[in-house]
């Protein structure tokens, strides 16, 4: 039996198509799902995102203990409140795990993971910080609901009250009673994560609809993503990978060169080496939508798309691949036994609601 | 509750077939179909004179999300393709038993029609799930 969040009725009854993820039911669509996706690019839309997993860590090691376990470096941010992205690395630098850590006091950090990677997140961390000073709690009793678009922080300084919220930068977060706001997102647009008790989770729900924000599905959500260039754990990459051939080598924190985290040697090793391998988007004409999985042939040798979809702002075929370092220009892509033409361009396809300017779309 | 004419014709892959004045079929994804794929943003469709075979994959529609096969319903020889499908392939959404056809079949067997639902067998099979 797969999960669900305080949200499934409100799903039910709003005439969501479920489908299992992760261990968890959740809405892939409502209605359509490129409507969906446009409500969030030029409005507010929100997701259920009660799966994502939260870990509380607190104690005088926990600052200690993440800075051995990220490849991005918490001392970097120095508020409380502030936030970071990065990676949990296995020692030979694959990625475990791709995460935000926020800084909530100085003793007092929280997490919030992948659902697909719950276990063996929870698993490493433990494993690893056994003999720190280091509470680990894991709060399955929150939920948390994305609300993303252009007027998302509009609406969640209303119906909260919180009007902090706006003057909130990127990558922070603030508590307003109980609900911990945070200026984060996976769509490429503005907006707020609100992580809340799962009993209030449903009334809120209900709220920000009265106000005609539009609840979005797993399909939008991934469709936003792939748009904004934002990797997904497990298909664009995984413990086969590391940051620096993922397109997020600007996540690991090689300075200060004495910070000793997981996977560090690793990773120097193949900075040193070079990397064979880069993550980038492929931009199509039309001929097909290009799927996960798709070889891709290039100049250099062959490569993989790891995300590929039609992407409804860009209003064209979109992927993005694992290749050679080198390629750029013209690529050729497999589709059920023919070659659809790409172009190698660089991520993200859109931002803050419109596709990148310097996009070939003529 | 999705849509069925009751003057079609169904397979249990979805497709609906129509059987036009000069003998030829139209063919198109049923309501329940499209409303199950989501909003379409490719199809890719057969070329004209291409031959049938029934039950074999001879197009394919494509979603955001997803590429689906579509099933040759009937054996026989492509007449005409819906090109306007090309440029929005959305009409199989908003009008999947008109505008949204995808191509009409010179059947080789008429009799491949019988092997197909009615509308009330089809009605039933989606009910099944």
């Amino acid at each position: 039996m797969p999960a669900r969040t305080p949200l499934y009725d409100a799903h039910l009854e709003a005439g969501a198509k479920m489908v299992e993820f992760a261990g968890w039911e959740l809405p892939i669509r409502y209605g359509s799902l490129v409507e969906e996706h446009q409500a969030v690019r030029q409005r507010a839309g929100m997701f259920d995102v009660s799966h994502m997993t939260v870990v509380d860590l607190q104690g005088c090691g926990a600052r200690g203990a993440l800075r051995r376990l990220l490849a991005n470096d918490v001392d970097k941010i120095r508020e409380p409140g502030q936030a970071i992205y990065g990676c949990m690395l296995d020692h030979s630098g694959g990625i475990i795990d791709d995460l935000i850590t926020y800084r909530i006091e100085d003793d007092f950090y929280r997490l919030v993971v992948n659902a697909a990677t719950r276990e063996a997140d929870l698993a490493w961390i433990r494993e690893q910080l056994a003999e720190e000073d280091v509470e680990i709690v894991e709060r399955d009793d929150l939920a948390m609901i994305a609300v993303q678009g252009p007027e998302s922080v509009a609406h969640v300084v209303e119906v909260l009250g919180a009007q902090r919220v706006e003057q909130l930068k990127p990558f922070r977060s603030t508590s307003h009673g109980d609900f911990f706001i945070a200026r984060t997102g996976y769509t490429g647009e503005d907006g707020c994560e609100i992580i809340l008790p799962g009993d209030l989770a449903a009334p809120l729900w209900r709220k920000f609809i009265e106000r005609g924000v539009v609840p979005c599905g797993l399909g939008a959500r991934d469709s936003l993503r792939l748009e904004a260039g934002l990797n997904l754990y497990g298909q664009d990459m995984d413990t086969g990978t590391t940051p620096l051939e993922s397109n997020i080598a600007w996540t690991v924190a090689f300075d200060p060169a004495d910070r000793d985290f997981i996977g560090r040697e690793a990773l120097e090793a193949q900075r040193r080496e070079g990397v064979s391998r880069k993550l980038t988007g492929l931009l199509f004409a039309s001929g097909g939508i290009p799927r996960q999985g798709a070889a891709v042939h290039t100049p250099a040798g062959e490569g993989v798309v790891t995300s590929g979809g039609f992407g409804p702002t860009v209003e064209r075929p979109v992927a993005m691949a694992r290749i050679p370092v080198d390629v750029d220009g013209e690529v050729e892509v497999e589709l059920r036994g023919r070659r659809l033409a790409a172009r190698v361009v660089k991520l993200p396809f859109v931002r803050r609601g419109k596709p990148r300017d310097d996009l070939p779309l003529a | 509750m999705s849509d069925i004419p009751s003057e079609l014709r169904f397979a249990d892959s979805h497709e609906w077939v129509e059987l036009l004045e000069d003998g030829l079929l139209r063919v198109g994804i049923s309501d329940h179909a499209q409303e199950q794929l989501g909003d379409l943003v490719f199809v890719e469709l057969p070329e004209e004179g291409a031959e049938l075979t029934r039950g074999e994959t001879c197009a394919v529609v494509e979603s955001v999300k997803a590429a689906s096969d579509i099933y040759a319903p009937v054996s026989g020889e492509i007449a005409a393709i819906n090109e306007a499908l090309n440029d929005s392939p959305e009409t199989i959404n908003n009008d999947p038993y008109g505008d949204g056809w995808l191509f009409t079949v010179k059947p080789c067997d008429e009799s491949d029609l019988d092997e197909l639902m009615d509308a009330e067998a089809y009605a039933q099979h989606i009910s099944e799930g």
